[in-house]
């Protein structure tokens, strides 16, 4: 059993800790017979947890659950906890990030990585990635995007507010742009981390 | 009518004297909170927000500090400050809560020791010293984080007091992003696209907050897995699209709400979450309706 934690910051100073923990022998109630039950809990920086965490800590699971080999470990359980330590716009993407570079940094067998990018499409129709609290408020729709690392397949989509067929195809492709210099920063801490020591 | 502050504190890392820690902590975001300016004149009360007036800080009369300290072997060694490992193995704990004028607000005494009063007034002493050099450091930080709020530009705030001298740090600043051909890559991905379905007649709305569109159909829960997974592939053509439930209900439902759109229809709840999915058993989604 590996405890990890790392940080993960995004532009604007949004900061999410996640804590992994597994896999690690896991309660009869919860354990599934052919692989690793995979389990998040988001803490919000005040407040206790409620319902919109809820559903995002679900959307985590799922998305990590794509990627994570769960099968190598059957009866596991799979604990990642991320707390959020401040919030300056494009929440959802830092909570993908920090996962992901949990399980990096835990050694878990993954088929693929991860990362989270969020879209905010303005009124006018620019797209604007990664935006700040202020500019999500004056944002039409705000799309946030899981891209995995293998031919930059999207795990995860969730849109707030509307916008048409195309311009969520446009912010798609956008954010699949913006992942290469995610996974990139992905290689280069892990590179860095492991050089030295 | 009367404020109510709540105070949260997030334990990131333990390695002993949470207590202590935790008072830093408590008492410096007291401080530097900042609640919102309020005017009353007779009965009437005005809110005013961030914008319109600058936030008021609270009345702090003074800043107590915890300090911690650990007794072993009955009281013959003392340790200020233990760490975690120090803290499994003590005999006793004595916690002083002090403010820098040397007035004691808490004392609080556990374990299995039986301290002598010349030992605890020796204690004090310690905690003396101790508040004035933290305080101190409060102060510093604090003033330090007014002047880079006021600067503008000036880098403050959690991120920013992580140290990024470490080899388990890194940092890099926002890269730019080329989204030059984004739109013709888009285009393309929708010109290969199936046509979406055909266009929804206008929801019936019932009550505030619950809409009907379409027809029922006979409910298949039996086969959802299935069925689900064809309407999606053909829905958008999305080939980027891995297999979620969740995902691709929402899938269907923007592309939903653009038909209607177009049929100018009857504004459905305006929740702010994302699209709101109302269940009944024939309305499953399902691509022919």
């Amino acid at each position: 059993p590996a405890m990890i934690s790392p940080l993960c910051i995004s532009p604007g100073d949004t900061s999410v800790l996640a804590g992994l923990y597994g896999p690690a022998e896991a309660k009869i109630s919860k354990e599934l017979p052919d692989r690793a039950a995979l389990e998040v809990l988001l803490r919000p920086k005040v407040g206790l947890p409620g319902v919109l965490e809820r559903s995002r800590e679900q959307q985590l699971r799922q998305t990590c659950e794509a990627v994570v080999l769960g099968v190598l470990h059957p009866r596991t359980a799979i604990s990642l906890s991320l707390q959020v330590l401040s919030d300056a716009g494009s929440l959802l993407s830092c909570c993908l990030n920090a996962a992901c570079m949990a399980l990096l940094d835990a050694g878990l067998p993954l088929a693929a990585l991860f990362c989270g990018v969020t879209c905010a499409l303005q009124p006018d129709g620019t797209i604007l990635l990664d935006p700040t609290t202020r500019q999500e408020q004056e944002a039409r729709a705000i799309l946030t995007f899981a891209i995995a690392s293998s031919e930059r397949k999207m795990l995860m989509a969730t849109t707030k507010g509307s916008c048409s067929v195309e311009e969520m195809q446009q912010c798609l492709a956008a954010a699949q742009r913006a992942a290469d210099a995610i996974f990139q920063f992905y290689r280069d801490s892990v590179r860095r981390c492991y050089s030295k020591s | 009518q009367v404020w109510q502050i709540r105070l949260d504190m997030h334990l990131l890392n333990h390695d002993g004297n949470i207590t202590d820690a935790a008072s830093i902590a408590g008492i410096v975001a007291l401080c530097h909170f900042r609640r919102p300016d309020v005017s009353v004149q007779g009965e009437e009360v005005t809110v005013y927000t961030p914008e319109e007036r600058d936030p008021v800080p609270l009345s702090i009369h003074h800043m107590p500090i915890c300090v911690s300290f650990a007794f072993y072997h009955q009281g013959t060694y003392l340790l200020v400050d233990p760490t975690e490992r120090e803290e499994r193995v003590m005999d006793g704990l004595l916690v002083i809560a002090m403010n820098k004028h040397h007035e004691i607000c808490t004392i609080q005494s556990s374990g299995v020791v039986m301290l002598l009063p010349d030992q605890i007034l020796r204690c004090s002493k310690i905690t003396a010293v101790k508040v004035a050099e933290i305080t101190e450091l409060i102060q510093k930080a604090l003033e330090n984080d007014q002047k880079a709020s006021r600067k503008e530009g000036g880098k403050f705030g959690f991120a920013e007091s992580i140290p990024n001298q470490r080899i388990t740090a890194f940092k890099m600043g926002s890269a730019a992003v080329d989204t030059n051909d984004v739109e013709e890559q888009a285009g393309e991905i929708i010109a290969k696209a199936d046509p979406p379905a055909e266009v929804f007649a206008n929801p019936v709305l019932h009550t505030p907050g619950t809409a009907q569109i379409g027809e029922g159909m006979e409910s298949s829960w039996g086969d959802l897995e299935e069925s689900e997974k064809e309407e999606a592939a053909e829905e958008e053509g999305e080939s980027e699209a891995a297999a979620f439930e969740c995902e691709k209900v929402e899938t269907e439902d923007t592309s939903t709400m653009k038909e209607t759109k177009n049929d100018e229809p009857i504004v459905l709840s305006d929740s702010e979450e994302e699209e709101v999915v109302i269940l009944e058993p024939q309305e499953l989604p399902q691509k022919t309706r």
